[in-house]
């Protein structure tokens, strides 16, 4: 299907916002051509991923934009970046990349971004309604946007959706029109519904569903009714790293999937039972090690909500840890919580905002083995910090945290 | 010699030893980028180079860091020579096309489902700039 722009998308493509408006239009039209785009749709907000510092080619692309006189046109938050601005004295950066990162995000401000640094802007006060066109990169983003918001976005990547934010437009393809949304895999979780009440369940069936679905949409049915935000969180953002999900269906909890024939379309789609086995695969998969000794404990990929921060603070209970404890989350949600930041901090839990602990060097190098609730930290981190990995339960966390070993993971 | 016919996403020529991922990889967290070794330790490939070579897979997965790490690598003459895909990825396209207009840098990605399905693949391949792929074994 060829690419039909219109008079505005031709306008902005010769220039007539001005070069770095120019060079934004002709990223996002030839990747909506390859992305087979009959045409580009508007869009009314962005998050943009490309922040984090990856050496000089993101560096060079967000100046190109700046020098050329680009704005943001739709509101836009930033992702985590390479740096906590809050917390300066936690990371050991070699202060030249510093100095290249803090730059790049400077730009990113510069363009019209809001310098919200989170890979959850879903929890922030301001989200997008049911039914909303955005373009949204940062992939556990991406997943809650479209399944737990009902906003529509690609799975969109670092480059695009700044310049979906300077446009306003993206392809209208996939994820963004009715038929790319409907389910075409069901996952069922009644064999092992006995579970729902574990934290760990759901990073460990997000895992699953992403070796399942791979870049499908698939409607997982038997999940309690009422399932948190933050465990729709935890499914989405184990997907979208065990595989290419950029959305699933909650079927009776997510607004496009009242029942599974709604979230299929009424279509038949193969069905995939995940059994206690599949479960405990994903944990084995996620844990490097046989050490029960714990050097750090790291918890909050993607950024901990206020909830999560609050049942955090509840299981350490005023204890002291023995081994750092660190809880990414954002510096929204800091404020959000108020006095009990400085609770978690007297008990030895070290708050990261702005950027997480698995992207930039925070972790004490000497840490050989490092446990956390996330499948996403554990997937990424063996081969980001050469570290390795105790996946268990936020209680299962914080119980080593407070003693120094892991006990039963979940 | 078999030559597929593909639909260029990011057109260009290019030829190199073929690479055949049995599972996709991520370029962010996957793949380290100073050595262009897979560096994903669940990946079965783990350690098998990228750098020159046309570069075969299903798809990219995971994070959507992957395109500015992909326009790195292309940048420092470290990414594959090209990308051949079983479907159009945009996290893919995106890194090639910014790499080309920033600096004048063409590595094709061509979209090919059939190369893609054949699987059983080896030996070197010629990538034109019309999405011709020709392989010699």
């Amino acid at each position: 299907m060829p690419l039909v722009l219109t008079r505005q998308d031709e306008a902005l493509l010769d220039g007539d916002a001005g070069d770095g408006v120019a060079l934004a239009m002709r990223v996002m039209v030839r990747t909506a051509a390859a992305m087979g785009a009959g045409h580009l749709l508007d869009v009314t907000s962005a998050h943009i991923d490309g922040c984090l510092y990856h050496g000089r080619a993101g560096l060079d692309f967000v100046r190109a934009l700046v020098e050329g006189g680009a704005r943001t046109v739709v509101p836009a938050t930033l992702n985590v970046a390479s740096l906590d601005l809050l917390h300066p004295d936690l990371m050991r950066v070699d202060p030249e990349v510093a100095a290249e990162a803090r730059t790049q995000m400077d730009a990113y401000v510069d363009l019209g971004c809001r310098p919200t640094w989170t890979c959850a802007p879903y929890q922030l006060p301001v989200r997008p309604a049911f039914g909303e066109q955005v373009a949204w990169a940062e992939s556990n983003a991406i997943v809650f946007a479209n399944s737990v918001l009902g906003a529509r976005t690609e799975r969109y990547g670092d480059f695009i959706d700044i310049a979906a934010a300077v446009t306003g437009r993206a392809p209208a393809v996939g994820l963004h029109l009715d038929g790319g949304r409907l389910a075409t895999l069901a996952v069922s979780v009644e064999a092992v519904s006995a579970l729902c009440d574990d934290d760990a369940f759901y990073p460990l069936l997000g895992h699953v569903l992403g070796l399942v679905a791979g870049s499908r949409v698939a409607a997982v049915v038997g999940l309690p009714t009422g399932t948190s935000e933050d465990r729709l969180k935890a499914i989405g953002a184990s997907a979208a790293a065990s595989g290419a999900v950029g959305m699933f269906h909650a079927v009776g909890i997510t607004p496009e999937a009242p029942d599974l024939v709604t979230a299929t379309g009424g279509a038949a789609v193969p069905e995939f039972s995940v059994q206690l086995s599949d479960l405990d695969s994903a944990a084995a998969a996620l844990t490097t090690t046989t050490e029960r000794r714990v050097d750090a404990v790291s918890v909050g990929t993607p950024h901990y909500s206020a909830s999560e921060m609050r049942r955090l603070a509840e299981l350490v209970d005023a204890r002291t840890v023995a081994v750092p404890l660190y809880v990414n989350t954002s510096r929204d949600v800091l404020e959000q919580i108020g006095e009990l930041a400085g609770a978690l901090a007297g008990a030895g839990v070290r708050i990261v905002t702005d950027t997480c602990t698995y992207i930039t060097p925070i972790l004490d190098p000497d840490a050989r083995v490092v446990m956390t609730d996330s499948a996403k930290w554990a997937y990424y981190a063996p081969a980001n910090l050469g570290v390795d990995v105790v996946f268990g339960s936020l209680q299962a966390c914080v119980e080593a945290a407070i003693s120094g070993q892991a006990g039963t993971p979940w | 010699m078999v030559t597929w016919r593909g639909d260029p996403l990011v057109a260009g020529a290019a030829s190199g030893p073929v690479v055949f991922l049995t599972e996709p990889v991520s370029f962010w967290g996957g793949v380290d980028p100073v050595t262009g070794e897979i560096s994903d330790p669940h990946h079965p490939q783990l350690g098998v180079e990228l750098t020159g070579s046309v570069l075969v897979m299903a798809e990219s997965r995971g994070s959507s860091s992957a395109s500015t790490v992909l326009a790195e690598m292309i940048r420092t003459g470290r990414a594959p020579a090209a990308i051949l895909l079983g479907r159009s990825d945009p996290i893919i396209v995106l890194g090639a096309v910014v790499a080309s207009e920033l600096y004048g840098l063409v590595m094709p990605v061509v979209s090919v489902p059939g190369l893609f399905q054949s699987r059983h693949l080896g030996g070197s391949a010629v990538v034109e700039p019309n999405g011709d792929v020709t392989v010699d074994r």
